[in-house]
């Protein structure tokens, strides 16, 4: 009877297990994000998830990457991180779009500081979406991260100025997303809002995918979260490789942003951020 | 400070299962923050120091230790003041982990049920001993029940309000019960379970105080609930999300629904009745070649035959194909600012097709305290009603009770998602053309009479009058009274009746809406047959089905004059000539048009005649005029 098994294969197994039940759901939504949106531009932060998600990305579209990627640069991003981004534009063949940002002068200054900073990237952004008047983004932004981001849906409109109106959210069920909007009307699309910090982990252990070497610790120290060099702070740790990250998620009692100033400055300063067009 | 929560996520240990996603429900004031507290506390999800500060908290306030407050206290942290939508919070039983999915907020509860609760696992529903069943508690788990969540565990809490006493909780358990079974769910694997979240008793640890109980506690409850079942043991459904051609392959894309395919399988398309082979199946960064896919997969495949594939349609084996209609019965939650009412127009999306759909009927409004249903002519915000909705082409479509991805549809209205529901095809037929020629080797042979010639002979046209209406709306009477009358003014006439038909060319068939389709579909050949050697035919059925009725015109379009018989059923059923209409009452008749089948009016007929307004005279005279006028030479 073994020669009339149906799932000969390992990837098309009789179950799937708990990374394919996600990844697969990344690649449905990214199908409907492509299929529906005009104009559609991945957002490439560098660092793992947008890494991750690049990956399912390349699954979901047979091995090509069918929209230009965006990388808004602050310009006070890690050596590292540049270095990362000349290599894998070439090696995966991606239409890189890097769009700058404006001084810090000209940001909000009610903000608190590490906030203002930030919010330069938000300002890079409109300005990339002017430019090139894509239709929607695809960002890598997850749940789990944090408080105002686990109320997000997986298609999430923005009004005028990209504002998020989180108070009046459409209703998303069965998969079925908001996929109808006034012209105009721009698109932030999630596909792996339902991963946690250690699937992603997980996963690109599993498929080997690359990511900054920051993130695996050198003297005691490593990144979490890999933002701007002076509002990006390294966590304890002696993790070095992904086995040991994995570990080390395990039992931390350290949330993935702690490294990230601007969310911890005052109560509401990254729900500000977020209602203004931050991811 | 998001730590707290991080800290409940990261102590988790993933395994190779997802984490099991529950939504909490129950009416207010039942206790449900106090069980999610206890719940957290007692499995070890909480973080250190967090009952503390509730205590000094409560302490401050010289008040007892309120559970409840850590929930809010924990929300309020995550949410950094917004309590508005849907959260998801994590923890972990003994055995699992799990996802709480918390959709708060009472005003606007429906819209974050279904965000949050359409996709959980399972639910938690929290019943008060002293109160028991209540208007939310009703609310609640029959929402749960529409959105397709069939595991449910109920907690009745707040025991030692009630001295921990058997006898209440046997009473509370019984009417819960009462209602789940209702609803059709299957309370004989339904845990039961009394707790006092307060106390502690039964969430995690055993009662002491309850010492009759010797089921097991909330959380080993949730540990015997399961993730769905996959559904790749059902018939494949594969629709078709879009068609790539980045290269030399023209690859379709789409996740499959339920059901496998392999390369080999002939597939059949839906609506287009089209057939090809799955050439292969595309995976990106693999060795070995994928020969087989499964549910819940998005997959990639190329065909061995380049026929036309779009976006929309569905792939099947060429056995067990989805149905094909252009009309089903909807059980719809209805979230839009502006009511549902008949006649107004929606975009249907059904796993990925789109169909501009008319609200035919709202056939009535649910009251789901109690199950009730009445009538009504319009379908308020948050409101339940089962509702008739009519495309203009065909939809593949499955019912809802045979297979859940491919049963369920949003309507939109203006750009926003304004309601969900499942479909039902009680009452309707398949309306893929089944009727395929079995025989291959026929050919028409050409007579040698030209129907005009008989028209001549007979001087007057040949056709069809084709009375349709209910039981008891005259049709028969008039059918022969016409033809009597027009026999004697000289016209070559027959009357097909349905009471006549089905004890000779029809007695195979019954009355479930497949032999509806088959008994109509023979009676149009047959009249065609006549209508063709130069009759006028006046046929008296029923006839429900607008697409059994379009279906012969489509086989005679010259010919054909729908006439309706109209007379409404209050009407039909006092006369009752049959005396039917009390059978069916009695339910001694089952699919009995108007009462427990359908019908459907005609949209533009040729004529119209009111049986209510005028007697069977009257009737007749304009009968025979427009006979005169069509078909005199």
């Amino acid at each position: 009877m073994d020669s009339l098994n149906p799932f000969p294969s390992r990837k098309i197994g009789p179950t799937m297990d708990y990374l394919d039940v996600l990844e697969h759901r990344t690649i449905y939504i990214l199908r409907e994000a492509f299929n529906r949106i005009d104009r559609p531009a991945i957002l490439w932060s560098l660092g793992k998830d947008s890494n991750a998600m690049l990956w399912m990305v390349r699954k979901a579209f047979f091995g090509y990457v069918p929209m230009p990627a965006v990388h808004i640069d602050t310009g006070k991003k890690f050596p590292e991180m540049y270095a990362f981004r000349e290599r894998f534009a070439r090696e995966w063949g991606l239409d890189l779009k890097v769009g700058g940002c404006p001084p810090v002068e000209e940001m909000d200054p009610t903000l608190p500081p590490a906030a203002r900073s930030a919010a330069r990237k938000t300002a890079g952004l409109k300005l990339m979406l002017e430019r090139e008047k894509f239709g929607g983004l695809i960002a890598g932004i997850r749940r789990d991260e944090e408080g105002t981001r686990a109320k997000e849906r997986v298609f999430s409109p923005r009004g005028e100025e990209n504002k998020w109106d989180f108070r009046d959210q459409p209703p998303e069920f069965w998969d079925q997303f908001k996929t109808d909007f006034p012209p105009g009307t721009h698109l932030r699309v999630h596909p792996i809002l339902h991963w946690t910090e250690i699937d992603i982990w997980r996963y690109i252990q599993r498929e080997g995918i690359p990511v900054v070497d920051l993130y695996f610790a050198k003297n005691g120290k490593r990144y979490r979260s890999l933002g701007d060099q002076d509002i990006t702070f390294p966590v304890d740790s002696t993790a070095s490789t992904l086995d040991e990250i994995i570990a080390e998620l395990k039992r931390t009692k350290v949330a993935e942003r702690s490294g990230r100033a601007m969310d911890h400055e005052s109560e509401d300063a990254f729900e500000r951020l977020r209602a203004d067009g931050y991811l | 400070m998001n730590d707290v929560l991080g800290e409940a996520i990261l102590a988790l240990t993933p395994d190779s299962h997802p984490p099991l996603k529950i939504v909490m429900v129950g009416h207010v004031d039942h206790g449900k923050s106090t069980v999610i507290g206890r719940l957290f506390h007692d499995t070890g999800s909480l973080p250190e120091g967090k009952v503390e500060a509730i205590k000094a908290m409560c302490d401050r306030r010289g008040m007892p230790f309120e559970w409840a407050f850590l929930m809010d206290a924990l929300k309020a942290e995550r949410d950094q003041g917004i309590t508005i939508d849907v959260s998801y919070i994590h923890f972990r039983t003994g055995q699992r982990e799990c996802v709480l999915i918390d959709a708060p907020g009472h005003r606007e509860f429906l819209k974050n049920m279904v965000s949050g609760a359409a996709q959980a696992d399972a639910a938690v529903l929290v019943v008060d001993a002293n109160e028991g069943v209540q208007e939310q508690t009703r609310r609640h788990a029959y929402l749960l029940h529409l959105l397709g969540i069939r595991q449910v565990v109920v907690a009745v809490n707040k025991m030692d309000l009630v001295g921990f006493d058997e006898g209440r909780f046997l009473t509370v358990t019984a009417e819960v019960k009462h209602y789940l079974a209702d609803l059709g769910l299957d309370t004989l694997h339904t845990l039961i379970v009394p707790v006092s979240a307060r106390e502690g008793d039964n969430v995690v640890t055993p009662s002491a105080s309850m010492p009759w109980y010797d089921g097991p506690t909330l959380e080993r409850s949730l540990d015997s609930l399961h993730p769905p079942p996959t559904s790749s043991d059902l018939p494949l459904r594969f629709p078709i999300q879009d068609v790539y051609k980045f290269d030399d392959r023209r690859i379709l894309a789409g996740r499959i629904e339920s059901g496998h395919l392999r390369v080999g399988d002939q597939l059949l398309f839906s609506p287009t009745n089209k057939t090809a082979r799955v050439a292969s199946i595309e995976v990106w960064n693999t060795d070995e070649p994928v020969l087989a896919a499964r549910a819940g997969q998005s997959v990639g495949i190329t065909l061995d035959e380049p026929i036309f594939i779009e976006r929309g349609q569905v792939a099947s084996q060429t056995f067990n194909a989805p149905m094909l209609t252009s009309v089903f019965r909807g059980r719809v939650f209805w979230l839009g600012h502006k009511p549902m009412l008949p006649g107004n127009r929606y975009k249907l999306k059904l796993n990925t097709a789109e169909h501009l759909v008319e609200v035919q009927e709202i056939e009535r409004v649910v009251d789901v305290s109690d199950l009730g249903k009445s009538a009504a002519d319009r379908v308020e915000r948050n409101s339940v009603a089962e509702v008739v909705l009519r495309s203009r082409g065909l939809m593949s479509l499955d019912p809802f009770e045979v297979n859940l991805h491919t049963g369920r549809f949003v309507l939109v209205e203006d750009f926003d998602i304004v309601g969900g529901g499942l479909i039902s095809m009680d009452g309707y037929a398949d309306q893929r053309p089944g009727q395929v020629q079995k025989a291959t080797n026929i050919f028409r042979v050409a007579h040698r009479v030209p129907t005009e010639d008989r028209w001549a002979a007979n001087r007057h046209k040949s056709g069809i009058l084709w009375m349709t209406g209910l039981s008891g709306a005259g049709k028969s009477t008039l059918a022969f009274t016409l033809e009597q009358y027009l026999f004697r003014k000289g016209y070559q006439v027959y009357v097909l009746d349905g009471d006549n038909v089905r004890h000779g060319l029809c007695a195979d068939l019954g009355f479930s809406p497949e032999d509806r389709v088959e008994n109509i579909r023979r009676v149009g050949q047959a009249a065609a047959l006549f209508a063709h050697a130069g009759f006028l035919v006046i046929t008296s059925f029923i006839s429900p089905y607008r697409s059994d009725r379009d279906r012969v015109r489509a086989l005679a379009p010259e010919d054909f004059h729908e006439i309706f018989i109209d007379a409404d059923l209050e009407a039909c059923e006092k006369r009752d000539p049959k005396g039917l209409y009390a059978k069916a009452r009695r339910g001694e008749i089952t699919d009995f048009t108007g009462i427990s089948a359908p019908y459907e009016r005609p949209i533009l007929p040729e004529m119209r005649v009111d049986t209510t307004q005028h007697s069977v005279e009257d009737c007749v005279a304009l009968l025979a005029d427009y006979v005169t006028s069509r078909f005199g030479l």
